[in-house]
């Protein structure tokens, strides 16, 4: 098989669809974890605050979602369909919330009326909570192995997903979401808003560590198929090693108060629990809890190494492109966040 | 219950068709911001700043709830239509990865800054984020158009594996990209978008001008709408001819659905309105007898393949439906064409704005872009049943095999009541936003357009924030 740089194709898609995943993570996940704090706060000025602080951002944050569903149709078409299919219900309710989200960012404060706000605040911190519970759910699930069979067919039904496994990743990843949506949110304001989201941050971090805590234990105890590749691997070991010293530095720099420094380690965090959880699956995307044969393996669902390579090439021409202008972005409106009359 | 099939292609035309009210929008008033800003810049007057800022303020609403009703489709692909995404995948996915990469990000990383920056950035930069959202959105058309493309006129690819396991492969780029369909059709979807957007632009200040509020700023917004819509209503004439020419080569059975033309051995006729009778394969109606043949063979006695000649279950299924839409975008288009050749004259006399009745018709008239867009659509997309991908899968084939219907029904209903709520949100802030009106920061509205004129330049820049 061709290979660049040393890895054949599939693998380097793999990385690429990975990349982007980590991507969309590291940055709708602030805009995620700031909506499910929404209500924290009970000012109306703070609201405010809180929603522009993310106001010029999260569209294009949103993006990187829509990147990594064309990457994932492109490079491997079999895993977008069957994972698609399978999360029907979920991922209908997932678009709804998606829906959900950017309405109430725009509507909310269109009008003066208190209920109306009201009622856009508590839709806007429900659709981001639900989707990020979603998304970890389906990554959960995607974990723990789904009941595939031969055709590619899931067999199950809506109360396969709602195992204890899944249930506690959906949790794990809310709560890190909030945690690293509060540090975006102390880092991007002053004053009473700032002082009480100091507090939150803390609070969020315990339960952030927390679930941390429980996660690690379940995956080592309960899901073999994620820690054989360590066990073949010992090197590997550095990276939980990371991860925890990353958990640590984060609590670390949030109780000096040095939220840029908290906020660059609850990215890296998130997206070295991404990276463990692609190490674990590889070269395997999709498992099949009734018989390993069933399994989706990258070779089996990638596209034509034709059209691996044109997107790559694509994707080299690209990615240097958004992540310019996702750059000049975030420069322009960098600071803490100032209302006038464009805000939201 | 009805079946899978139904239901998913029920889901699917719904959801594209509300998705696609904003797309043309959203293109149109790119091209009409560049313009204003683009005046402003070059004028300086605080006029043009005032109208800029206004539709990006509508244009931000437009912008917002077509990229909601987008995510949904790119993930309907793999939820609905599994064996047609593995189908396709090679192929269409490029298109849309490549759409993401290059038109989403563009669009909507530069739109923070269309909406937030005015007092962030320079006056510059400012317009060039107007400019990359505008070409954004261009080209996010342009890839998935690309795509629908291939579809409809499959080129550089081979079939590999049988039966379900089938699947299209790319062998050529660039021959799949510029698919005998792909260029005319694009140029025909970025016109008609124009339009969408001119004529919206051109509703909103009519209505002003009824009002008689806003008048300089409403006739100055007018005139872009305007003159963006003479370009392309005319334009839009020759790129439908082409498209139609592409249809009768590639597409047979769908052009003689378009015309009701079922006796291959005849001479086919060309209808201005008219009613396919798909059980006697009858058509009546006002024509131009030979039309079709005309266009088709440059004759008016050559005869046309007409749907006779199609084995039943290659046929498209609704040629009545095919038909009538067809003829709706046509009248429409020529409606267009009249509307703003006689605006332009009336302009040229400078007897435009005075004339109530037409201000009327052209608040009224930002419904025909939208209609003729959908129309046209629901004639490319029904005319090319019973295939998805013409000639190669079938519609009944592309489904995910482990969806129920009841899973269907139940995001359909869903996405129902949503898109039904979203409508009544949209229509009720776009109202308001429109009652609001620009804010004027200068006190030109006093003055009229001549004395405005002779101050070019004199007018005082200063920022308001
Ligand atoms: C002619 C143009 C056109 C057509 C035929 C379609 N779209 Fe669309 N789409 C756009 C033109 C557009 C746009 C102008 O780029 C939008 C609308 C408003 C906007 O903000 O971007 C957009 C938004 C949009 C988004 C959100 C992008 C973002 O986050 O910025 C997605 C994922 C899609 N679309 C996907 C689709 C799919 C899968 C389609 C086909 C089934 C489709 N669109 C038809
Ligand atoms: C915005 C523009 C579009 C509109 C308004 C539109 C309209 C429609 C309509 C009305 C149908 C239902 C046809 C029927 O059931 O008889 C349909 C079906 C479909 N279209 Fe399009 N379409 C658009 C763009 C696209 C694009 C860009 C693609 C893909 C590249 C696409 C792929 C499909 C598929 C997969 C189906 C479902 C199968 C079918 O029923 O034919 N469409 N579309
Ligand atoms: C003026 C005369 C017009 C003619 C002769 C014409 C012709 C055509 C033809 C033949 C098709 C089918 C192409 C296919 O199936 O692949 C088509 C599609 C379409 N038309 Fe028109 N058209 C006209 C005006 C308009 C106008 C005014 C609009 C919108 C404002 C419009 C919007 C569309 C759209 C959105 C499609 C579907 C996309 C496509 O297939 O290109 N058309 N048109």
């Amino acid at each position: 098989m061709e290979t660049i740089l040393g890895l054949d194709l599939p693998t380097l898609w793999f990385l690429v669809i990975g990349g982007l995943i980590t991507g969309y993570g590291v940055l709708d996940g602030f805009d995620l974890g700031a909506g499910s704090l929404h209500l924290f706060f009970n000012k109306e000025e703070s609201r405010r605050k809180a929603l522009n602080a993310i106001g010029p951002v999260w569209d294009g944050n949103e993006v990187w979602l829509v990147i990594a569903g064309g990457a994932l149709f492109a490079g491997f078409p079999l895993v977008y369909g069957t994972i698609l299919s399978t999360f029907y219900i979920p991922f209908m309710l997932f678009l709804v919330a998606l829906i959900f989200r950017a309405i109430s960012i725009e509507f909310r404060s269109k009008e003066p009326m208190a209920w109306w706000r009201k009622l856009w605040d508590i839709s806007y911190m429900a659709s981001s909570t639900l989707i990020t519970l979603l998304l970890g759910l389906v990554l959960g699930n995607l974990i723990h192995g789904l009941p595939i069979n031969a055709e590619h067919e899931f067999t199950g039904d809506l109360l396969t997903f709602f195992n204890p496994y899944a249930l506690l990743i959906s949790i794990t990843t809310l709560s890190l979401f909030m945690l690293h949506g509060s540090i975006y949110l102390v880092m991007k304001t002053e004053n009473r808003l700032y002082a009480k989201l100091t507090v939150l941050v803390n609070n969020c971090s315990k339960f952030f560590i927390l679930c941390f805590i429980l996660a690690s234990m379940s995956t080592l105890i309960y899901i073999p198929h994620m820690t054989a590749v360590f066990k073949e691997y010992p090197l590997l070991f550095a990276l939980p090693l990371l991860a925890v010293l990353t958990v640590l530095n984060i609590k670390r720099s949030i109780d000096s108060r040095r939220y840029f420094t908290a906020f660059v380690f609850s990215s890296i965090i998130t997206s070295i629990l991404l990276i463990l959880f692609a190490i674990g699956l590889y070269p395997n995307i999709i498992i099949s809890t009734l018989d390993p044969a069933y399994n989706i393996s990258i070779y089996k669902a990638a596209s034509s190494p034709k059209s691996l390579k044109i997107m790559l090439l694509i994707a080299a021409i690209g990615t240097p492109l958004v992540l310019s202008y996702t750059i000049f972005v975030f420069w322009t409106f960098r600071g803490k966040v100032k209302l006038n009359e464009m805000s939201y | 219950m009805p079946s899978v099939e139904i239901l998913a292609r029920i889901q699917f035309a719904f959801t594209i068709a509300f998705h696609y009210i904003y797309p043309p929008l959203s293109i149109g008033l790119g091209l009409c911001l560049v313009i204003m800003e683009g005046m402003y810049l070059r004028t300086g007057k605080k006029m043009y700043e005032d109208i800029t800022r206004f539709w990006i303020r509508i244009f931000a609403l437009i912008f917002g709830i077509g990229v909601a009703t987008g995510i949904v489709m790119e993930f309907e692909f793999g939820t609905n239509w599994a064996t047609y995404s593995r189908y396709v995948g090679d192929i269409f996915g490029s298109a849309l990865a490549a759409e993401g990469i290059f038109a989403f990000a563009l669009e909507s990383g530069f739109l923070g800054v269309l909406l937030f920056g005015w007092n962030r950035v320079s006056k510059g930069v400012h317009f060039f984020a107007t400019i990359m959202v505008a070409l954004g959105s261009m080209f996010s058309a342009l890839w998935i158009v690309v795509a629908n493309s291939w579809q409809q006129t499959p080129a550089g690819y081979i079939i590999e594996g049988e039966g379900l396991e089938a699947r299209a492969i790319i062998t050529d780029f660039w021959a799949m990209v510029f698919n005998p369909s792909s260029v005319d059709r694009y140029i025909h979807v970025v016109i008609g978008a124009f339009l969408a957007g001119a004529f919206l632009v051109m509703s909103v200040a009519a209505w002003y001008i009824l009002k008689r509020r806003f008048v300089t700023h409403a006739q100055a917004m007018f005139r872009v709408g305007l003159s963006v819509a003479v370009v392309a209503a005319l334009l839009q004439l020759f790129s439908g001819h082409r498209s139609a020419e592409y249809v009768s080569e590639y597409q047979p059975a769908k052009l003689a659905a378009m015309e009701g033309h079922y006796d291959s051995l005849a001479v086919a006729d060309m209808y201005l309105l008219g009613w396919v009778d798909a059980k006697s394969g009858k058509t009546t109606g006002i024509r131009v007898p030979g039309g079709l043949s005309f266009l088709t063979h440059g004759s008016f006695q050559a005869p046309v393949t007409g749907l006779n000649a199609f084995p039943k279950n290659e046929q498209p299924t609704a040629v009545n439906f095919v038909f009538q839409t067809y003829h709706i975008m046509i009248g429409i288009g020529m409606t267009l064409i009249a509307l703003s050749l006689l605006a332009v004259f009336l302009l040229w006399r400078k007897k435009l704005f005075s004339q109530r009745w037409l201000m009327r018709i052209f608040v009224l008239a930002v419904l025909l872009p939208q209609i003729a867009n959908q129309a046209g659509w629901y004639a490319a997309e029904t005319g090319r049943q019973p295939w998805v991908v013409y000639g190669l899968l079938r519609t009944s084939d592309a489904l995910s095999k482990d969806v129920k219907a009841h899973q269907v029904m139940f995001s359909l209903i869903l996405f129902t009541l949503v898109y039904a709520l979203l409508l009544v949100l949209f229509l009720y802030l776009l109202n308001k936003k429109i009652k609001h009106g620009p804010d004027i920061t200068t006190n030109e509205e006093e003055q009229s357009d001549e004395y405005s004129k002779r101050n070019i330049g004199q007018l005082p820049v200063t920022h308001h924030s």
